[in-house]
């Protein structure tokens, strides 16, 4: 076992990755709005996969008590994620496994860059992950001269389409099968200019893209959806089978995990693997649940390397509140449910980890300041918290992350906000009676007729009208009343 | 029953006639309903915000205001919500545990309207009256922070007169979300476009639900299309009784009259 100091909390660097967007929030889906195509594709994709899921949960008597199974597993994992972590090392060491500790997303780029060099190898082919995706390894290595093969359909659509995923479980969610036909036509080497757009045409044309790139790669990198800390095995779980072509063929695998997939055992693991599929698919049972342990001489990849990654999650684990956004196990059920996803798709989030889950992770991750948008960019309808296989409580960590990033902006300025003295100023009106009845006559008294509301009310007049205010208030009528009697 | 009144800053302000008609529902059934003057606003806009802080001092002017009583009603999901699942959690994190459990203890007696019709005072039918083609949005906190399920549709079936009508995604949110609208004022349209969609779908002449914060988003969406559908509080329609012969004050929304003061007496 070695010891190594993981540091102070730090937070995802800067100028690394996607967990950063250019522009805010609003203005973002205020261009994804206007997208009609996109708001189409969304609508039917997030509505279908939906209907599917649902109908899956509602076979299973105990969903409530697996759920919460989930959670307190996932707690008890995070209260003792330095213990788990050293156990997975030694047993994944022992297995024949190398383990590397990545302390962020330059690290992990760098010790995945020199394997795959030591490797021998220009090429890897890559099993869809999240992770990888975060620490923008993609860009790494072709900085580095290395070129990597996404082999997940969906990510290879984006890959080939040169676009960004929009989705944690569907990253080409954005996309109709008629834009894929182009992607395909335009950049896939040797594909038939016949191409239909039916789903098993597109299928077959990637599948014979792609049958070649596992057969000649002798590099393959992956992410892992679980860990399991008794035996060192690794888990990833996938609906197409190219997951496991690269996961079996090479020789040398190289998988990059957030140190927050750990799970105790192989009883824990059965919890989640009931729970994934019903919750993100929409399936009873995965099609594809790959797991190894180390290197079995003979059999599969013959160097195993384990990269751990933390860029910022042990930053995320220092808040209690926050901490169980670390509980995610990427199904993405709240996306699918969320109507401001549904509605803005993805990309508005600036960060790989878009939608609900993305607005609580993403600004754990890089500092509350660096994402600042992300945790209004919810109405706290709280389908999102409903729909959790784990049992996050979404909208509570959204709420208590816009109070982290007032506070933080309290610190940072001498000069409170605009909005700061004017919420200021509004409880301590509402905290003196007479005050407040006062505030409520001259409220009244001074509406102009409502079609037109300065900033930064405007942004309700828009597209809604202002109530006509009452002739007099409830207690205006309710001291009248009393005193009538 | 002696039932306190937890009207809202926002009923209270901008619409009264939710509060007015709360009242008159709670003493047509026979209990008396008092008002603590003391209480302002429940401080959800603040907590949602991000300013806990600023919202302890409202927090606890609630506590204060309502802990004498046994019984509180809201015509408001969302406020209730922000008393059952926020108030404790403002008190704890500025270190106050004895308004954290004075506040837990306000909140167990706090009810929604519809909760405290069917769980409290074990009424359905309330005797309303109210002829027109109706349907319900179940707003998102009363549908997931306080669970009322179909409570307020089982009170809408009861209603002579009523049509009512069922909703498409009834249970996708409006677009609302208190600064949520004004913050991202884009997305909050896009999602009340659709919900509006849904409502002219239905027919129906009027669009209810349970907290009028919501009803200002849809009815200010409806106003501005000229759309010629209504938004009427869930209490509105409760309160609704057939027209009596003589007397009596006609109350907001038509045909429709609540009985003589002296009838309450």
């Amino acid at each position: 076992m070695t010891e190594t100091f993981l540091g102070m909390p730090a937070t995802a660097p800067a100028g690394v990755g996607n967990l950063r967007g250019d522009e805010p929030f609003p203005v973002a889906a205020r261009r994804a709005l206007a997208d009609a195509q996109l708001r189409r594709n969304l609508r039917h994709a997030t509505g279908t996969i939906r209907a599917k899921s649902a109908a899956v949960i509602g076979e299973v008597p105990d969903w409530p008590e697996l759920r919460a199974a989930g959670r307190a597993i996932k707690s008890d994992t995070m209260a003792r994620l330095p213990e788990l972590l050293e156990q997975l090392e030694a047993a994944v060491t022992a297995a024949g496994g190398t383990v590397h500790w990545a302390a962020d997303a330059v690290e992990a780029n760098r010790i995945v860059t020199d394997l795959i060099r030591a490797a021998g190898a220009d090429r890897v082919m890559k099993v869809k992950s999240m992770a990888t995706q975060e620490i923008g390894l993609n860009e790494a290595l072709e900085a580095a001269g290395i070129t990597p093969v996404e082999t997940d359909l969906a990510e290879l659509i984006v890959q080939l389409g040169r676009d960004r995923p929009s989705h944690i479980l569907v990253p080409a969610i954005h996309r109709n099968r008629a834009e894929i036909r182009e992607v395909f036509l335009r950049e896939m080497p040797g594909v038939d200019p016949a191409l239909s757009d039916e789903p098993a045409a597109l299928a077959a044309a990637a599948r014979r893209h792609l049958r070649e790139t596992f057969l000649s790669t002798r590099v393959a990198v992956s992410g892992a959806n679980f860990a399991v800390a008794e035996t060192g095995t690794l888990a990833v779980v996938e609906s197409e089978g190219n997951g496991r072509m690269c996961l079996t063929l090479p020789e040398t695998l190289i998988t990059v995990m957030g140190i927050e997939k750990v799970v105790p055992s192989w009883d824990d693991l059965a919890v989640f693997l009931q729970l994934l599929p019903r919750a993100s698919t929409g399936e009873r049972m995965n099609p594809y649940t790959s797991m190894w342990t180390g290197v079995t001489p003979g059999d599969g990849p013959q160097a195993f390397h384990l990269v751990l990654l933390d860029n910022g999650r042990s930053a995320v684990l220092a808040d209690e509140v926050g901490r169980q956004a670390l509980h995610c196990i990427r199904c993405s059920a709240c996306l699918n449910v969320c109507p401001v996803y549904e509605r803005t798709g993805g990309h508005a989030y600036g960060s790989v980890y878009p939608g609900p889950i993305g607005a609580v992770l993403s600004p754990q991750l890089t500092g509350v300041e660096e994402n600042a948008s992300l945790p209004y960019a919810s109405s706290l309808c709280g389908a999102c918290f409903d729909a959790c296989p784990v049992m996050i409580d979404i909208p509570s960590v959204l709420v208590h992350l816009r109070a982290r990033h007032v506070a933080e902006r309290r610190a940072a300025h001498r000069t409170p906000s605009a909005e700061a003295v004017a919420m200021a100023a509004a409880a301590y009106t509402m905290d003196h009676p007479r005050l407040y009845a006062a505030a409520q006559r001259a409220a009244g008294l001074g509406r102009l007729a409502g079609r037109a509301l300065p900033p930064p009310l405007n942004g309700w007049t828009a597209s809604r009208d202002v109530p006509a205010a009452p002739p007099q208030t409830f207690r205006q009528w309710w001291a009248e009343r009393r005193s009538e009697s | 029953m002696r039932i306190a009144l937890f009207v809202t800053c926002l009923a209270d302000t901008l619409f009264p006639e939710a509060a007015k008609a709360t009242v008159r529902l709670l003493e047509r059934l026979g209990h008396q309903v008092v008002f603590p003057a003391d209480q302002t606003c429940c401080g959800q806009m603040h907590i949602n915000t991000g300013y806990p802080d600023d919202a302890l001092r409202l927090v606890r002017r609630h506590v204060q205001a309502f802990a004498p009583y046994d019984v509180v009603v809201a015509p408001s999901g969302s406020c209730v919500g922000s008393v059952r699942h926020q108030h404790a959690a403002v008190a704890r994190r500025a270190g106050d545990e004895r308004l954290a459990s004075r506040a837990e203890q306000v909140a167990r007696h706090t009810y929604e309207l519809s909760e405290l019709l069917i769980d409290v005072l074990g009424v359905t039918d309330v005797g309303a009256y109210y002829p027109h083609r109706v349907t319900y949005h179940p707003t998102c906190h009363s549908l997931r922070m306080l669970r009322v399920g179909d409570r307020p549709l089982r009170l809408l079936r009861e209603v002579r007169g009523l049509d009512l009508v069922e909703l498409p995604d009834a249970e996708q949110c409006c677009g609302f979300g208190g600064t949520f609208a004004v913050k991202n004022a884009d997305t909050s349209t896009a999602m009340l476009a659709d919900k509006m969609r849904h409502v002219l779908a239905t027919r129906a002449d009027v669009c209810t639900a349970g907290d009028a914060s919501c009803l200002m988003h849809i009815g200010g969406g409806l106003s501005r299309l000229r759309a010629g559908v209504r938004t009427v509080h869930l209490a509105e329609i409760l309160a609704s009784t057939e027209p009596v012969p003589a007397g009596g004050s006609t109350s907001e929304g038509g045909p429709v009259r609540a009985p003589d003061r002296e009838a309450r007496r």
